[in-house]
Protein backbone atom coordinates (compact mmCIF):
# COMPACT_ATOMS: atom_id res chain seq x y z
CA UNK A 1 0.00 0.00 0.00
CA UNK A 2 1.84 3.44 -1.15
CA UNK A 3 1.12 5.89 1.20
CA UNK A 4 2.31 9.51 0.62
CA UNK A 5 5.06 10.91 2.83
CA UNK A 6 3.94 13.11 5.43
CA UNK A 7 5.82 15.86 7.77
CA UNK A 8 4.35 15.42 11.13
CA UNK A 9 6.50 17.51 12.64
CA UNK A 10 4.86 20.38 10.59
CA UNK A 11 1.89 20.78 12.95
CA UNK A 12 3.45 19.75 16.07
CA UNK A 13 5.07 22.18 18.70
CA UNK A 14 8.44 19.90 18.58
CA UNK A 15 9.59 21.37 22.07
CA UNK A 16 6.67 19.39 23.76
CA UNK A 17 7.28 16.08 21.90
CA UNK A 18 7.39 13.16 23.84
CA UNK A 19 4.29 13.82 24.67
CA UNK A 20 3.42 12.87 28.40
CA UNK A 21 1.03 10.00 27.30
CA UNK A 22 1.39 6.93 29.30
CA UNK A 23 3.63 4.24 26.89
CA UNK A 24 1.36 2.89 24.47
CA UNK A 25 -1.88 5.10 25.02
CA UNK A 26 -3.75 5.10 22.17
CA UNK A 27 -4.22 9.00 22.38
CA UNK A 28 -1.23 9.36 20.38
CA UNK A 29 -1.92 7.37 17.46
CA UNK A 30 -5.39 9.56 17.10
CA UNK A 31 -3.23 12.91 16.97
CA UNK A 32 -1.57 11.42 14.20
CA UNK A 33 -4.64 10.36 12.28
CA UNK A 34 -5.65 14.30 12.97
CA UNK A 35 -2.62 15.04 11.43
CA UNK A 36 -2.93 13.02 8.67
CA UNK A 37 -6.42 14.22 7.65
CA UNK A 38 -5.56 18.03 7.94
CA UNK A 39 -2.70 17.66 6.25
CA UNK A 40 -4.32 16.08 3.29
CA UNK A 41 -7.30 18.35 3.56
CA UNK A 42 -4.68 21.61 3.17
CA UNK A 43 -6.08 22.90 6.00
CA UNK A 44 -4.23 26.27 6.62
CA UNK A 45 -2.91 26.04 10.52
CA UNK A 46 -3.13 29.79 11.32
CA UNK A 47 -7.25 29.73 10.07
CA UNK A 48 -7.53 26.20 12.38
CA UNK A 49 -8.05 26.47 15.66
CA UNK A 50 -8.10 23.25 18.29
CA UNK A 51 -10.10 23.22 21.12
CA UNK A 52 -10.19 21.08 24.24
CA UNK A 53 -11.28 20.43 27.39
CA UNK A 54 -9.87 18.57 30.39
CA UNK A 55 -8.13 15.11 30.25
CA UNK A 56 -5.79 13.25 29.07
CA UNK A 57 -7.11 13.48 26.13
CA UNK A 58 -7.35 17.05 26.15
CA UNK A 59 -3.59 17.44 26.41
CA UNK A 60 -4.01 17.17 22.67
CA UNK A 61 -4.25 21.14 21.97
CA UNK A 62 -0.77 21.77 24.09
CA UNK A 63 1.34 19.34 21.07
CA UNK A 64 -0.64 20.78 18.12
CA UNK A 65 0.62 23.89 16.37
CA UNK A 66 -2.84 25.08 15.64
CA UNK A 67 -4.72 28.44 17.21
CA UNK A 68 -5.37 26.05 20.82
CA UNK A 69 -7.66 26.69 23.20
CA UNK A 70 -7.56 24.58 26.60
CA UNK A 71 -11.03 24.68 28.30
CA UNK A 72 -12.76 23.67 31.42
CA UNK A 73 -13.90 20.29 31.72
CA UNK A 74 -16.55 19.25 29.42
CA UNK A 75 -17.11 22.78 28.11
CA UNK A 76 -14.76 22.81 24.79
CA UNK A 77 -17.74 22.69 22.64
CA UNK A 78 -19.74 25.83 24.39
CA UNK A 79 -16.00 27.47 23.87
CA UNK A 80 -15.92 25.98 20.27
CA UNK A 81 -19.20 27.79 19.51
CA UNK A 82 -18.34 31.23 20.62
CA UNK A 83 -15.33 30.93 18.37
CA UNK A 84 -17.43 29.47 15.66
CA UNK A 85 -20.08 32.09 15.75
CA UNK A 86 -17.51 35.20 16.30
CA UNK A 87 -15.08 33.65 13.10
CA UNK A 88 -17.10 31.74 11.10
CA UNK A 89 -14.28 31.10 8.24
CA UNK A 90 -12.27 29.40 11.13
CA UNK A 91 -12.05 25.36 10.82
CA UNK A 92 -12.82 25.00 14.10
CA UNK A 93 -12.16 21.31 15.61
CA UNK A 94 -12.95 19.86 19.49
CA UNK A 95 -11.05 16.75 20.72
CA UNK A 96 -12.64 15.35 24.00
CA UNK A 97 -12.42 12.29 26.04
CA UNK A 98 -15.82 10.27 26.60
CA UNK A 99 -15.77 11.51 29.83
CA UNK A 100 -15.52 15.34 29.10
CA UNK A 101 -17.89 14.73 25.99
CA UNK A 102 -20.44 12.74 27.36
CA UNK A 103 -20.60 12.85 30.85
CA UNK A 104 -19.71 16.75 32.69
CA UNK A 105 -20.08 17.52 28.83
CA UNK A 106 -22.91 15.65 27.95
CA UNK A 107 -25.18 18.84 27.71
CA UNK A 108 -22.90 21.10 25.37
CA UNK A 109 -22.81 17.84 23.39
CA UNK A 110 -26.32 16.89 22.60
CA UNK A 111 -27.04 20.67 21.96
CA UNK A 112 -24.35 21.47 19.73
CA UNK A 113 -25.90 18.10 17.42
CA UNK A 114 -28.79 19.77 17.48
CA UNK A 115 -27.87 23.39 16.35
CA UNK A 116 -25.47 21.62 13.59
CA UNK A 117 -23.01 24.23 13.99
CA UNK A 118 -19.69 23.49 11.39
CA UNK A 119 -17.50 22.12 14.10
CA UNK A 120 -16.03 18.74 14.33
CA UNK A 121 -15.57 16.82 17.42
CA UNK A 122 -13.54 14.14 17.77
CA UNK A 123 -14.48 12.37 20.74
CA UNK A 124 -11.36 10.05 22.16
CA UNK A 125 -13.44 7.01 23.80
CA UNK A 126 -11.30 4.87 26.07
CA UNK A 127 -14.05 3.95 28.48
CA UNK A 128 -12.74 5.28 31.56
CA UNK A 129 -11.06 8.64 33.41
CA UNK A 130 -7.57 8.15 32.42
CA UNK A 131 -6.57 11.74 34.37
CA UNK A 132 -8.28 10.83 36.98
CA UNK A 133 -7.37 7.41 38.03
CA UNK A 134 -9.58 5.13 35.97
CA UNK A 135 -13.00 6.14 37.13
CA UNK A 136 -16.09 4.37 35.56
CA UNK A 137 -17.34 6.83 32.25
CA UNK A 138 -20.77 7.09 30.51
CA UNK A 139 -19.13 4.80 27.67
CA UNK A 140 -18.15 2.09 30.63
CA UNK A 141 -19.12 -1.14 28.93
CA UNK A 142 -21.35 -3.03 31.85
CA UNK A 143 -19.16 -5.50 33.18
CA UNK A 144 -16.17 -3.68 33.10
CA UNK A 145 -14.36 -2.96 35.77
CA UNK A 146 -13.01 0.91 37.05
CA UNK A 147 -11.54 2.02 39.56
CA UNK A 148 -14.87 3.16 40.91
CA UNK A 149 -16.50 0.17 39.68
CA UNK A 150 -14.67 -2.54 41.40
CA UNK A 151 -17.47 -5.36 41.36
CA UNK A 152 -18.38 -4.66 37.78
CA UNK A 153 -20.08 -1.91 36.00
CA UNK A 154 -24.29 -1.83 35.90
CA UNK A 155 -24.71 1.09 34.80
CA UNK A 156 -25.67 0.95 30.82
CA UNK A 157 -23.26 2.67 28.47
CA UNK A 158 -23.93 5.31 25.71
CA UNK A 159 -23.54 4.67 22.71
CA UNK A 160 -21.68 7.89 21.32
CA UNK A 161 -22.68 7.66 17.95
CA UNK A 162 -26.42 6.92 18.60
CA UNK A 163 -26.84 9.95 20.80
CA UNK A 164 -24.74 11.79 17.95
CA UNK A 165 -27.41 10.90 15.50
CA UNK A 166 -30.65 10.93 17.56
CA UNK A 167 -29.45 14.42 18.81
CA UNK A 168 -29.45 15.64 14.69
CA UNK A 169 -25.32 15.61 13.74
CA UNK A 170 -25.34 15.61 10.39
CA UNK A 171 -22.12 13.67 10.08
CA UNK A 172 -21.55 10.80 12.58
CA UNK A 173 -19.02 8.24 12.04
CA UNK A 174 -16.94 5.46 14.03
CA UNK A 175 -13.52 4.37 14.05
CA UNK A 176 -11.00 2.60 16.07
CA UNK A 177 -7.25 2.74 16.98
CA UNK A 178 -6.55 -0.41 15.55
CA UNK A 179 -7.86 0.38 12.28
CA UNK A 180 -6.64 3.71 12.72
CA UNK A 181 -6.28 4.98 8.77
CA UNK A 182 -10.06 4.47 8.77
CA UNK A 183 -10.21 7.36 11.17
CA UNK A 184 -8.15 9.96 9.00
CA UNK A 185 -10.68 9.57 6.46
CA UNK A 186 -13.62 9.64 8.45
CA UNK A 187 -11.73 13.00 10.33
CA UNK A 188 -11.53 14.05 6.83
CA UNK A 189 -15.28 13.80 5.58
CA UNK A 190 -16.49 15.78 9.34
CA UNK A 191 -13.88 18.32 8.79
CA UNK A 192 -15.64 18.60 4.86
CA UNK A 193 -19.15 18.50 6.58
CA UNK A 194 -21.07 21.62 6.84
CA UNK A 195 -22.34 20.95 10.02
CA UNK A 196 -21.54 19.35 13.27
CA UNK A 197 -19.91 16.39 12.86
CA UNK A 198 -18.71 13.55 15.62
CA UNK A 199 -16.34 11.40 14.87
CA UNK A 200 -15.49 8.70 17.72
CA UNK A 201 -12.54 6.96 18.02
CA UNK A 202 -12.18 3.66 20.09
CA UNK A 203 -8.93 4.01 21.82
CA UNK A 204 -7.67 2.73 24.97
CA UNK A 205 -5.92 3.20 28.07
CA UNK A 206 -3.68 0.09 29.05
CA UNK A 207 -2.65 2.18 32.35
CA UNK A 208 -6.08 1.88 33.61
CA UNK A 209 -8.60 0.41 31.84
CA UNK A 210 -6.66 -2.20 30.36
CA UNK A 211 -4.93 -2.99 33.71
CA UNK A 212 -8.62 -3.58 35.28
CA UNK A 213 -9.83 -5.80 32.34
CA UNK A 214 -7.17 -8.14 31.19
CA UNK A 215 -5.62 -6.69 28.35
CA UNK A 216 -2.51 -6.03 29.80
CA UNK A 217 -0.25 -4.74 27.53
CA UNK A 218 -1.08 -1.84 24.44
CA UNK A 219 -1.21 -4.34 22.07
CA UNK A 220 -3.53 -6.66 23.69
CA UNK A 221 -5.84 -3.54 23.75
CA UNK A 222 -5.57 -3.19 20.36
CA UNK A 223 -6.19 -6.85 19.41
CA UNK A 224 -9.40 -6.74 21.65
CA UNK A 225 -10.65 -3.58 19.55
CA UNK A 226 -9.98 -5.56 16.60
CA UNK A 227 -11.74 -8.82 18.09
CA UNK A 228 -14.95 -6.50 19.37
CA UNK A 229 -14.86 -4.59 16.02
CA UNK A 230 -17.68 -5.11 13.19
CA UNK A 231 -18.16 -3.41 10.20
CA UNK A 232 -21.63 -1.34 9.58
CA UNK A 233 -21.70 -3.61 6.64
CA UNK A 234 -21.50 -6.57 8.03
CA UNK A 235 -23.53 -5.68 11.64
CA UNK A 236 -26.58 -5.13 9.04
CA UNK A 237 -26.73 -9.18 8.60
CA UNK A 238 -26.31 -9.63 12.10
CA UNK A 239 -28.78 -10.78 14.93
CA UNK A 240 -29.23 -8.31 18.03
CA UNK A 241 -27.72 -11.45 20.02
CA UNK A 242 -24.87 -11.72 17.60
CA UNK A 243 -24.33 -8.07 18.12
CA UNK A 244 -24.61 -7.96 21.50
CA UNK A 245 -21.00 -6.95 23.41
CA UNK A 246 -19.74 -5.66 19.77
CA UNK A 247 -19.02 -2.43 18.33
CA UNK A 248 -20.00 -1.24 15.36
CA UNK A 249 -17.73 0.84 13.32
CA UNK A 250 -17.78 2.60 10.02
CA UNK A 251 -20.35 5.95 8.83
CA UNK A 252 -23.44 6.19 10.39
CA UNK A 253 -25.12 9.85 9.03
CA UNK A 254 -24.13 12.32 6.46
CA UNK A 255 -26.41 14.56 5.22
CA UNK A 256 -26.48 18.00 4.25
CA UNK A 257 -29.10 20.24 6.39
CA UNK A 258 -28.45 24.26 7.00
CA UNK A 259 -25.81 25.07 8.97
CA UNK A 260 -26.09 27.14 12.22
CA UNK A 261 -23.62 30.53 11.86
CA UNK A 262 -25.02 30.68 8.07
CA UNK A 263 -28.90 30.66 9.79
CA UNK A 264 -27.80 33.12 11.84
CA UNK A 265 -26.44 35.13 9.43
CA UNK A 266 -29.21 34.65 7.47
CA UNK A 267 -32.38 35.04 10.24
CA UNK A 268 -30.40 37.22 13.28
CA UNK A 269 -27.84 39.13 11.92
CA UNK A 270 -29.69 40.75 8.75
CA UNK A 271 -33.10 40.84 10.67
CA UNK A 272 -30.86 42.93 13.53
CA UNK A 273 -29.25 45.20 10.93
CA UNK A 274 -32.48 45.86 9.24
CA UNK A 275 -31.81 44.49 5.49
CA UNK A 276 -34.95 41.80 5.91
CA UNK B 1 5.94 -6.20 -3.28
CA UNK B 2 8.32 -8.60 -3.00
CA UNK B 3 9.81 -8.16 -5.90
CA UNK B 4 9.87 -4.44 -5.06
CA UNK B 5 11.64 -5.62 -1.33
CA UNK B 6 14.12 -7.38 -3.45
CA UNK B 7 14.84 -4.64 -5.57
CA UNK B 8 15.25 -1.82 -2.62
CA UNK B 9 15.46 -2.00 0.96
CA UNK B 10 13.33 0.00 2.85
CA UNK B 11 14.70 2.61 5.15
CA UNK B 12 13.49 2.78 8.84
CA UNK B 13 14.22 5.94 11.18
CA UNK B 14 13.62 4.81 14.63
CA UNK B 15 13.77 8.14 17.08
CA UNK B 16 15.11 6.52 19.99
CA UNK B 17 14.60 9.64 22.45
CA UNK B 18 10.46 9.47 21.95
CA UNK B 19 10.48 5.39 22.05
CA UNK B 20 8.37 4.31 25.27
CA UNK B 21 8.97 0.68 24.44
CA UNK B 22 5.07 -0.05 23.97
CA UNK B 23 5.80 -2.70 21.82
CA UNK B 24 3.14 -1.55 19.25
CA UNK B 25 4.93 -1.93 16.76
CA UNK B 26 6.68 -5.08 17.43
CA UNK B 27 3.20 -6.85 17.70
CA UNK B 28 1.87 -6.07 14.74
CA UNK B 29 4.49 -5.89 12.37
CA UNK B 30 3.47 -8.35 9.79
CA UNK B 31 6.87 -9.15 9.01
CA UNK B 32 8.59 -9.58 12.38
CA UNK B 33 10.81 -7.01 10.65
CA UNK B 34 11.15 -4.96 14.15
CA UNK B 35 12.02 -6.64 18.11
CA UNK B 36 13.00 -4.99 20.95
CA UNK B 37 16.39 -4.27 22.79
CA UNK B 38 16.59 -2.51 26.01
CA UNK B 39 13.18 -1.30 26.38
CA UNK B 40 13.13 0.43 23.06
CA UNK B 41 12.22 -0.84 19.73
CA UNK B 42 15.57 -1.62 17.27
CA UNK B 43 15.38 -3.18 13.73
CA UNK B 44 15.89 -6.75 13.66
CA UNK B 45 15.66 -7.84 10.20
CA UNK B 46 15.68 -5.01 7.54
CA UNK B 47 15.64 -7.45 4.79
CA UNK B 48 11.94 -8.65 5.80
CA UNK B 49 9.95 -5.19 5.98
CA UNK B 50 7.79 -4.62 2.98
CA UNK B 51 7.65 -0.89 3.63
CA UNK B 52 3.86 -1.08 4.37
CA UNK B 53 4.47 1.46 6.96
CA UNK B 54 2.12 0.36 9.97
CA UNK B 55 4.07 0.54 12.63
CA UNK B 56 4.62 4.25 11.23
CA UNK B 57 0.85 4.96 11.47
CA UNK B 58 -0.20 2.82 14.99
CA UNK B 59 3.09 4.01 16.84
CA UNK B 60 1.63 6.63 19.63
CA UNK B 61 4.48 8.44 19.78
CA UNK B 62 6.27 9.86 16.53
CA UNK B 63 9.16 7.23 17.33
CA UNK B 64 9.70 4.98 14.19
CA UNK B 65 8.84 6.10 10.72
CA UNK B 66 9.79 3.98 7.03
CA UNK B 67 10.79 5.59 4.08
CA UNK B 68 9.70 9.13 5.45
CA UNK B 69 12.36 11.60 4.40
CA UNK B 70 10.80 14.00 7.12
CA UNK B 71 11.73 11.64 9.95
CA UNK B 72 15.04 13.70 10.32
CA UNK B 73 12.80 16.64 11.60
CA UNK B 74 12.16 14.50 14.97
CA UNK B 75 15.90 14.22 15.87
CA UNK B 76 16.33 18.62 15.98
CA UNK B 77 14.00 18.75 19.12
CA UNK B 78 16.09 18.27 22.70
C1 LIG C 1 -15.27 20.65 36.78
C2 LIG C 1 -14.33 19.50 36.91
N1 LIG C 1 -14.77 18.34 37.42
C3 LIG C 1 -13.94 17.29 37.51
C4 LIG C 1 -12.64 17.40 37.10
C5 LIG C 1 -11.71 16.21 37.24
N2 LIG C 1 -11.46 15.55 35.99
C6 LIG C 1 -10.37 15.86 35.24
S1 LIG C 1 -10.24 14.96 33.84
C7 LIG C 1 -11.64 14.07 34.25
C8 LIG C 1 -12.16 12.96 33.37
C9 LIG C 1 -11.28 12.62 32.24
O1 LIG C 1 -11.81 11.55 31.50
P1 LIG C 1 -12.06 11.65 29.95
O2 LIG C 1 -12.75 12.91 29.60
O3 LIG C 1 -12.73 10.41 29.51
O4 LIG C 1 -10.60 11.77 29.33
P2 LIG C 1 -9.32 10.80 29.40
O5 LIG C 1 -8.48 11.30 30.55
O6 LIG C 1 -9.79 9.40 29.61
O7 LIG C 1 -8.65 10.99 28.10
C10 LIG C 1 -12.19 14.51 35.44
C11 LIG C 1 -13.40 13.96 36.08
C12 LIG C 1 -12.22 18.64 36.57
N3 LIG C 1 -10.97 18.81 36.09
N4 LIG C 1 -13.08 19.67 36.49
S1 LIG D 1 -3.83 7.38 31.98
FE1 LIG D 1 -4.73 6.25 30.28
S2 LIG D 1 -5.64 7.80 28.94
FE2 LIG D 1 -4.21 8.84 30.33
S3 LIG D 1 -2.27 8.93 29.20
FE3 LIG D 1 -2.21 7.10 30.47
S4 LIG D 1 -2.97 5.46 29.14
FE4 LIG D 1 -3.56 7.40 28.19
S1 LIG E 1 5.17 1.74 18.62
FE1 LIG E 1 6.51 3.52 18.75
S2 LIG E 1 6.79 3.92 20.95
FE2 LIG E 1 5.93 1.87 20.74
S3 LIG E 1 7.75 0.54 20.77
FE3 LIG E 1 7.27 0.98 18.61
S4 LIG E 1 8.52 2.76 18.11
FE4 LIG E 1 8.48 2.61 20.33
S1 LIG F 1 6.83 -1.01 7.40
FE1 LIG F 1 5.52 -2.80 7.77
S2 LIG F 1 6.90 -4.52 7.44
FE2 LIG F 1 8.22 -2.73 7.68
S3 LIG F 1 8.72 -2.70 9.86
FE3 LIG F 1 6.91 -1.42 9.60
S4 LIG F 1 5.18 -2.79 9.99
FE4 LIG F 1 6.97 -4.08 9.63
Amino acid sequence: MARKDIDYSKYLRLEYIPHIWCPGCGHGSIMKSIIRAVDELNLDKDKTVLVSGIGCSSRIVGYMDFNTLHTTHGRALAFATGIKLARPELNVIVASGDGDATAIGGNHFIHACRRNIDITLIVFNNFIYGMTGGQYSPTTPVGSYASTSPYGNIDPSFNICRLAEAAGATYVARANVYSIAQADNFIKKGIQNKGFSVIEVITHCPTYYGRKNKLKTPADNLRWQKEVSVSIHRAKKMTPEELEGKIITGEFVNKSEEEYTEKYERLIIEKAQGKI
Amino acid sequence: MMAETKEKKHEIVIIEKNCKGCEICVEFCPTNTLGMHMGKCVVVDLDKCIGCKMCEIRCPDFAIFVDNPYAENFKKNK
